[in-house]
């Protein structure tokens, strides 16, 4: 492919492998700058190992003039930064693949792929210093696509302009000697982007970024977590504009204390998020029984890796499913939302905080390592809409001194808070009368918990039916959260399959069913059972016919996807 | 004991779960006794407690409240004070509650110093659950779940907590309403956690820490430098008798002192609204 000719329309897909430690992010960077710069639109996710130096992680920098938002299996371009890397490497290149690198290092890729630069990094290095040899890389890729040098140098100075000019002029220079080499090497036909083309006005934004403004835009006033992988970023991003934001993120003891912290903001009528994974999403199973017994609002965001106990704590899953449908002891109701793209976190997120205050339920934000560490560029238009538009809906009344907590007049009692009018509010994690009272009256018991559970009909009511296109098809695909983009890419080859993508999970909206009836159904996930064939069958009695089902801890690759899809329906 | 016009008496009909001549009635008149000679409003206080006998405290007084879950009272107060710093709280729960499913809560809620007052009934035993060793169980007394008696050295408090450079420290005991008074009131007005141990008996189930033996085995500390944290942790080695008192005040920042989010607004966070400009500037960044 590279190597006959670069054209235009296709996308094209680059892999960097190298340890932690190595600077791929920054070389990501600088290359995801200067294709947009260059109007491209890109599209970039991580996928690492669980350790601060060495291993080796694999960054995917994919870029088109086309929208692209979802990983390629093949990649164009390979960019191995160290000797010895791993053969998972290897399922990553074809005979069409160009290998950038180190001299000494490609060797070993002799007879792998299409044509390779081999660039003298130890040399150079001497004269630059080794931290500038992915500066080098940049300029090899960028010098062999035909990227504009006027373009990129405008990047490289946003990029490094806090270290100083120096430190800036040092990498253009170096960047300019790679550059040369890619173009020496460069095919006939290029890119040929001598010139700056516009696309729609965007921001280079990732799941977590995503999830972090939803957030901020649903009101949030305080994050309270404890630091695990991959849902961490979240917390960091608000920290970094806490200040200007007014906005308290507290890094807690432990889960359990992080959640319970939330639940104490709820309580007093604030606004707050609880980021977490898998194994601290278990810990704060008591909390989230808590929180809808005493029905205090809480959301929290479950960024999902694979388990069970300590899994491949880096990598990606949709594995939590289940567990966040079941997880809590007792019987109480819930909203389990999943985004299935950046924009969705964004607009999601915000809508989490106002649902759980109009139910007063705890409501669970699925996300997964995949999207978290996704990045692309996503239309400034939607984002400015979503944060816009958004209106704070606080469900809280003034109480006096007649006031119930739990009054059994509504199925969602009016909600008041310490400290707002002149009575008193009484909560309660023990089964209680309409004042919040302890209590084991056993009709008192039967209506409370019939309350409880009359909020999830309502919730039902008003459940968004699923994204549905091509409905009228024999086949019907269904995912849930982050794979909607790559399965949206991969259907454009397939006109006899229609699509139904849920990113509001549980509980299911009536009329689901009507739109499956006759359909061949093929459910797609990242986990070894197929939980959502399972909340299917739960909620709908619906038995899914095919599953697409991946488990590795990597994200679906699109030509994987429509392999998976052909050999199901033709 | 209480003046009638309490304003913190209940004014709603409640079951007390509490068994005949429990020490925890007598918490509950010092807690009205301090909370009203404050000056303090019923509706701009809360009582978040987790489970046990003392946990139901909330309930029993005219106040705001949370029953909650055992051991989490401290993480879900600091949750409240943190969202509305104009509200008086105060974390309450017994000696299993606050030192054993809660243990860790405690440690970290010192170092976190956010302005709450919390009060852990200790009587050395567990009593909703009939009779089960606590962290504060003597050594060689027998339960029900250790028969041949505990062999656990107990939890003690007092010095774990100036060890930590806790912001107040005290200990008390039922039987003197007085100075139970006095010491949770200057807990409660002290800026930053507050940590009082209050010392009673459980009627039921610990037949031998009784009134009789705290009366005899117990002593209020006279002139004694709270302010020095040397002097404190002399005297939170003492054991039999067992001074009372308070032991330690450190007067450093609150949590909400040192927030950021409270730095240049004080206006509590559960009032406000996301400021759209300030999050669209995010994206500048972005771009």
């Amino acid at each position: 492919m590279l190597d006959h000719e670069l054209v235009d329309m296709d996308t094209y897909s680059i892999l960097i492998a190298g340890a932690a430690g190595q600077g791929l992010k920054k070389l990501s960077l600088l290359l995801v700058k200067v294709l947009y710069s260059a109007g491209y639109n890109v599209f970039t996710v991580e996928e690492y190992m669980s350790r601060v130096r060495g291993g080796e992680n694999h960054l995917f920098v994919v870029f088109s003039r086309d929208r692209v938002q979802s990983p390629r299996q093949k990649a164009d371009i390979y960019v191995p930064l160290k000797a010895g890397i791993s053969p998972e490497a290897y399922t990553h290149i074809s005979g069409d693949t160009l290998i950038i690198g180190d001299a000494d290092y490609i060797l070993e890729y002799e007879g792998q792929g299409s044509k390779y630069i081999p660039i003298e990094l130890n040399e150079l290095s001497h004269k630059y210093g080794s931290v500038y040899k992915n500066t080098i890389i940049g300029g090899v890729i960028c010098g062999y696509l035909g990227l504009n040098l006027k373009v990129a140098n405008e990047q490289i100075e946003s990029i490094f302009s806090k270290k100083g000019n120096d430190i800036v002029e040092k990498n253009r220079v170096a960047f300019a000697e790679g550059y040369e080499i890619g173009m020496r090497n460069r095919p006939d036909k290029t890119l040929l982007m001598s010139e700056r083309k516009s696309i729609d006005a965007s921001y280079i934004m990732s799941g977590t970024w995503a999830v972090a403004l939803g957030a901020l835009t649903g009101g949030v006033n305080i994050v309270s977590f404890y630091p695990m992988s991959p849902s961490t970023g979240v917390a960091e991003a608000i920290a970094t504009y806490s200040s200007e934001l007014g906005v308290v993120v507290e890094q807690a003891e432990d889960e359990i204390a992080a959640i319970d912290m939330a639940i104490g903001a709820w309580f007093g009528g604030a606004r707050a998020l609880v980021t977490t994974s898998g194994g601290g999403f278990a810990l704060m199973g008591e909390s989230i029984s808590l929180s809808g017994m005493a029905e205090i609002p809480l959301v929290i965001h479950l960024g999902q890796r694979p388990g069970p106990a300590t899994g491949l704590p880096t990598r990606t899953m949709q594995g939590d499913l289940l567990h966040s449908r079941y997880i809590g002891h007792g019987e109480f109701p819930r909203i389990l939302l999943s985004p299935g793209n950046i924009e969705e976190a964004c607009s999601l997120t915000a809508e989490a905080f106002n649902l759980a205050d109009m139910y007063q339920v705890p409501v669970i934000i699925l996300t997964d390592q995949y999207l978290l560490d996704s990045t692309y560029n996503v239309s400034a238009e939607v984002i400015d809409s979503i944060i816009e538009s958004f209106k704070v809906n606080k469900k809280i009344l003034r109480n006096n001194s007649t006031y119930k907590r739990y009054s059994l007049e509504y199925p969602v009692s009016p909600r008041s808070v310490p400290g707002y009018g002149d009575g008193v509010v009484m909560c309660n994690g023990n089964e209680h009368n309409e004042y919040g009272d302890v209590t084991e009256e056993v009709e008192v018991v039967k209506k409370m918990q019939d309350k409880r559970m009359a909020k999830l009909d309502i919730i039902k009511e008003n459940a968004p039916v699923p994204y549905i296109v091509n409905g009228d098809a024999k086949y019907m695909l269904i995912s849930w959260g982050s794979t909607y983009n790559v399965i949206t890419e991969a259907l454009k080859e397939f006109d006899n399959v229609g699509y139904m993508h849920f990113k509001w999970l549980y509980p299911f909206p009536d009329g689901v069913v009507k739109l499956l009836e006759g359909k061949n159904i093929i459910v797609a996930e990242l986990n070894s059972t197929g939980q959502f064939s399972h909340l299917l069958k739960s909620e709908t009695g619906i038995t899914a016919n095919h599953k697409i089902l991946k488990y590795d801890g990597r994200p679906f690759y699109i030509e994987e996807m429509i392999e998976a899809i052909r050999g199901i329906v033709e | 004991m209480t003046p009638e016009d309490n304003i913190f008496i209940l004014d709603r009909e409640v079951d007390i779960a509490w068994c005949p001549g429990c020490g925890n009635f007598g918490i509950r008149n010092i807690l009205m006794k301090a909370l009203s000679e404050m000056g303090l409003q019923p509706h701009n206080t809360v009582i978040v407690s987790g489970i046990g006998q003392a946990a139901k405290m909330p309930h029993y007084i005219k106040v705001n409240g949370f029953h909650t879950l055992h051991g989490r009272a401290i993480p879900i107060a600091t949750g409240l004070k943190i969202s509305n710093p104009e509200l008086t709280v105060i974390a309450e729960g017994g000696d299993g509650d606050m030192y054993s499913e809660g243990g860790n809560h405690l440690l970290h809620a010192i170092r976190r110093n956010a302005d709450i007052t919390v009060i852990i009934h200790d009587n050395k035993i567990y009593g909703l659950t009939k009779g089960q060793p606590s962290p504060t169980t003597f050594e060689g007394v027998k339960t029900k779940s250790q028969p041949w008696g505990v062999f656990e050295e107990p939890f003690n408090t007092i010095p774990l907590a100036i060890s930590l450079n806790a912001s107040f420290v005290a200990r008390t005991y039922v039987g003197n309403m007085e100075e139970s008074v006095n010491i949770i009131k200057a807990a409660i007005e002290h800026k930053g956690l507050s940590i009082v141990e209050i010392l009673h008996p459980c009627v039921s189930y610990n037949k031998l820490n009784t009134y009789n033996w705290y009366h005899e085995n117990t002593y209020y500390m006279q002139d004694h430098d709270y302010y020095s944290r040397k002097k404190a942790i002399e005297k939170a080695f003492e054991f039999m008798p067992i001074p009372l008192g308070i032991f330690y005040i450190n007067r450093k920042k609150s949590y909400v002192d040192n927030a950021v989010a409270y730095k240049n607004d004080k206006k509590p966070l559960c009032k406000r609204t996301p400021d759209i400009g300030e999050i669209k500037k995010i994206l500048k960044d972005m771009i």
